[in-house]
């Protein structure tokens, strides 16, 4: 099994050119929040207070996202938020083909390795994110409107940004074959499982830390103002939340029992409470406690949203730390040198 | 006295009531995510005992105090155990109840239409022309098919429906719960009646059979196993293939063997079987694994008598990217019968192997881990190998406290490559014949893994079922007009309500569409724009 050199060359230029799409991309989200008040800040407020949506009015409503929008008399602001949103679908095809080739050089799943289930990742959370926003588009019955909606763009982009980055350099790898432990039809099916559950989770996570800032300004709209008047409402940013966790979960068991089932094929047995397995385990109970917390009278609102953030730490954790720090059976799934 | 029953009947029921709330679940939640974090960070003996040992060396104050605690033992320590004990007994607690107020529910009939449907989080209505109340109210019965409804007569001449779907919900939350139950008395099992053990075998047509631990290099035994009774196989390894990268990485392993098993056992026929990283051998309810491979190089000794002995004995790699390994292979010098002399002519070849010679000067090492310039640096050691000191020694080196008692003396330290030979002071020569590969085989065996691996997939099924389905409720009121009077062209109100009985957002569009399929398209349907509109919470605990 050669390495198709070329194609490989191809997939790090297309990665390294995600990278910057992406930076750009973010820079126009926060563009966007940043000269939102204007438009929104003095409204926002009274938004929050009365809790009611309908705001920032017939503006964005008959936006077509992906669009660079021509229209003249269109504020500054909005037209930055359609830009950034452009350039999140133009930065995630990119990295879809980065990944693809990388795929084609090795003419095997691409996630063999560190670098590229961190590639894979942010990819999955960035598609979470324009799914989302797609979505919220669609239906008639709006949380928040898109520019509001928007103003989580730039945070999300944030983390995707500073992880494609470490992956692109810290955790690069070469592109190879895959190592005898990894030749299984289940690498295709668990990794993918856990790739799509980290990127959801990932989106969840970050709703779920502006929830914590929105509703310390909507609480008291003298603290966080800069911040939290341009975020959606908490119901929306909760409600996000809480879908994006939701939908998950069940990917994330099913993840997590598709390892332990290679794991019987691999290892010699389907659960020894190796490093990551212990990890993966205790993010599961973090986020089925999330869920509970959600139905339980008194945690609700800030205390099931620092859960979440819990969850998605664990999962940080998970991926950083006992790939590299702690020696384990995952660890093969590694970086370059070890 | 009575009073103290009483009492004491109450705090049990107190406590039986705190143990099975949701909110204590949630603790014990918590608990134990943060009892297994340890397990994650601080090395386990039942993984790696030697990260163990590292890290008693690297923190010889602390270690000692974390061992006092089970800290390297986390999953088998009583802490462990009894936070999910706990935990599982307050599932128990809360779902015994939960299913026969399910069974209730699932027997009773919808709850009846409230007085004023407007007041709830979903709410439509509309005047149809032309339509009688029994058509209007036959049309909301079609287009409810699939839920459960029951029928009122109103006191004014008009009729309602009150219909609730997605009882499944609470169905599959029941069996994942349960589920999670039965997975974990499906590990219990294959702790008591599993086992497992580690042997090295050579990949010369050697032989391995399941007909005792005594077999084994190392075995764990479950609680009740006493390893009398395992699984009856044989395996023999005929050969072991690596295919290497240029680079030195592994693009696979293959161990080609013959299993018997079963009848075959009593026939002495043998089924060929390639061995494979990622597939196990499967026989007679074990499984056999390939977990480690290694070199083996072949000394002869040959004594100035004439008398000649041959040593065969697997060698530790030390690198995985270079295969460089070390060891020892001893032997007992022939025919000799009086203890003394045995014990002081006894003889070790000890060193390093390396597959591809790779020397700096006379120091050996291995620039590639296939078998392509064998060579060993050997040091001859001869007298006392203390094997008969009673004390375990590693079968990859000699006791080095034989050596530091000069009871055992370095005779001659040489490279060689195969068919070499070093020719000692005494006339004895020791010949370096060649290099064999060996396999670590693992073999498993657990009989609840199949009863674990289908209460997975019933906690993924009754997950899904759960998370997916709604529980929700929608009534229609259906009343003639107020100002249609007597006329044949009857004008009929039809008013539909809905709720949705679980957090999930998303029944909004559920509720449209069945409000425009009842009152046509042009309705506003508008949700209350309360702050939780669209949802009512089942549990309040
Ligand atoms: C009970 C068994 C297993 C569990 C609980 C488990 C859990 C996980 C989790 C949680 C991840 C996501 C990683 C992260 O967030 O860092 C992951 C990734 C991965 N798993 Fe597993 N796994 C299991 C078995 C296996 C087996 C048997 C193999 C292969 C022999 C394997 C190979 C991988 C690979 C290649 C990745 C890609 C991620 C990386 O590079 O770290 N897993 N696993």
């Amino acid at each position: 099994m050669p390495v198709n050199e070329t194609l490989s060359n191809y997939s790090d230029m297309a990665y390294a050119t995600s990278v910057v799409i992406y930076i750009a991309a973010m820079l126009l989200y926060f563009g966007e929040f940043a000269l939102g008040r204007v438009a929104t800040a003095a409204k926002a407020k009274e938004t929050a207070l009365v809790g009611a949506e309908k705001s920032a009015g017939s503006t964005g409503a008959k936006d077509v996202v992906g669009h660079v929008p021509s229209q003249p008399k269109r504020p500054m602001a909005e037209r930055l938020g359609g830009m950034a949103v452009s350039m999140t679908v133009l930065g995630a095809l990119v990295h879809f083909g980065s990944l693809l080739t990388r795929g084609l050089a090795t003419e095997r799943v691409p996630w063999g390795n560190m670098y590229e289930f961190g590639s894979a990742i942010c990819l999955a959370a960035v598609l979470a994110w324009l799914i989302v926003l797609f979505r919220q588009l669609r239906t008639a019955r709006r949380e928040a409107t898109p520019a509001q909606l928007r103003g989580l763009g730039g945070f999300l982009m944030l983390p995707v940004t500073l992880l494609l980055f470490l992956s692109g350099t810290v955790l690069y790898a070469e592109a190879a074959p895959l190592q005898p432990a990894l030749q299984s039809y289940w690498i295709v099916i668990h990794v993918a499982a856990a790739i799509v559950s980290s990127g959801a989770l990932m989106f969840a996570g970050v709703a779920s830390v502006l929830y914590l800032l929105r509703s310390r300004y909507e609480n008291n709209p003298l603290k966080m103002t800069k911040v939290g008047s341009r975020l959606p409402t908490s119901q929306a940013l909760d409600r996000m939340a809480y879908r994006a966790t939701v939908i998950i979960f069940p990917v994330w068991t099913f993840a997590i029992i598709a390892g332990a089932i290679w794991a019987e094929a691999a290892w010699g047995r389907f659960w020894g409470w190796d490093p990551k397995e212990t990890c993966a385990f205790i993010a599961w109970i973090v986020y089925a406690a999330y869920l509970h917390a959600r139905a339980t009278a008194g945690w609700r609102g800030v205390r099931s949203a620092w859960i979440n953030v819990l969850g998605l730490a664990v999962m940080i954790f998970n991926l950083f730390f006992v790939n590299l720090v702690v020696a384990g059976l995952h660890s093969y799934a590694g970086v370059p040198g070890s | 006295m009575r009073e103290h029953v009483t009492t004491a009947l109450a705090f049990l029921r107190n406590t039986w009531r705190g143990l099975t709330s949701m909110r204590t679940a949630l603790v014990l939640l918590f608990l134990l995510a943060m009892a297994a974090l340890p397990g994650a960070l601080i090395p386990q003996r039942s993984l790696n005992q030697s990260e163990v040992d590292r890290y008693f060396r690297e923190y010889p104050e602390l270690a000692p105090i974390l061992d006092e605690v089970g800290m390297f033992e986390v999953f088998s320590s009583v802490w462990f155990a009894s936070i999910y004990v706990l935990l599982f007994i307050s599932l128990i607690g809360c779902l015994l109840p939960r299913c026969w107020e399910h069974y209730k529910q699932w027997r009773a009939k919808p709850v009846r239409t409230p007085r004023n449907l407007s007041r709830l989080p979903h709410h439509a209505e509309k005047t149809l022309d032309d339509t009688s109340v029994d058509e209007a109210i036959a049309a909301a019965r079609r287009r409810l098919r699939g839920w459960r409804t029951v029928e009122h007569e109103e006191a004014d001449g008009g009729r309602s429906i009150s219909a609730e779907r997605g009882y499944l919900r609470e169905v599959g939350n029941l069996v994942f719960h349960f589920a999670l139950v039965g997975l974990l008395v499906g590990l219990a099992g294959g702790k008591l009646y599993g086992y497992e053990g580690q042997v090295i075998v050579m990949a010369d047509g050697s032989e391995f059979c399941n007909s005792g631990t005594y077999n084994y290099d190392s075995f764990r035994a479950g609680l009740s196993v006493d390893g009398t009774q395992l699984s009856p196989f044989c395996v023999k390894v005929d050969d072991f293939d690596v295919d290497y990268q240029p680079n030195g990485q592994v693009g696979s392993y293959r161990v080609g063997m013959q299993y018997q098993s079963g009848e075959d056992l009593t026939s002495n026929s043998w089924k060929p079987y390639t061995l494979q990283v990622n597939h196990p051998l499967r026989t007679a309810g074990d499984r056999v694994y390939l977990t480690g491979n290694g070199y083996a190089p072949r000394f002869t000794v040959t004594w100035p008598d004439g008398q000649q002995r041959t040593g065969l004995v697997q060698w530790q790699p030390m690198s995985p990217q270079t295969m460089l390994s070390q060891g020892a292979t001893k032997f007992d010098p022939p025919g000799v019968t009086d203890e003394v002399q045995r014990r002081q002519n006894q003889l070790a070849i000890t060193g390093l192997f390396a597959p591809t010679a790779a020397l700096d000067g006379k120091v050996l090492s291995s620039s590639f881990p296939d078998l392509l310039d064998p060579a060993a640096a050997i040091d001859v050691m001869r007298g006392d190998l203390g094997l008969d000191s009673g004390r375990g020694q590693s079968i990859f080196g000699v006791d080095q406290r034989m050596v530091e008692q000069g009871r055992l003396q370095r005779v001659a330290r040489e490279n060689v490559r195969v068919g070499e030979e070093i020719r000692l002071d005494d006339g004895t020569t020791v010949r370096f014949d060649g290099v064999e590969r060996w396999a670590n085989l693992q073999v498993s065996h657990d009989p609840f893994q199949t009863w674990v691996l289908g209460f997975a997939v019933l906690i993924i099924f009754g997950l899904g079922t759960s998370l997916i389905i709604k529980r929700r409720r929608v009534w229609v009121r259906v009343a003639p007009h107020p100002e249609s009077g007597e006329s044949p062209a009857a004008r009929t109100v039809v008013e539909v309500g809905g709720l949705a009985r679980t957090d999930q957002a998303g029944y909004g569009e559920e509720f449209a569409r069945i409000a425009d399929d009842l009152l046509g398209a042009d309705v506003d349907h508008s949700p209350q724009p309360r702050a939780d509109a669209g949802t009512a919470r089942e549990r309040k605990s």
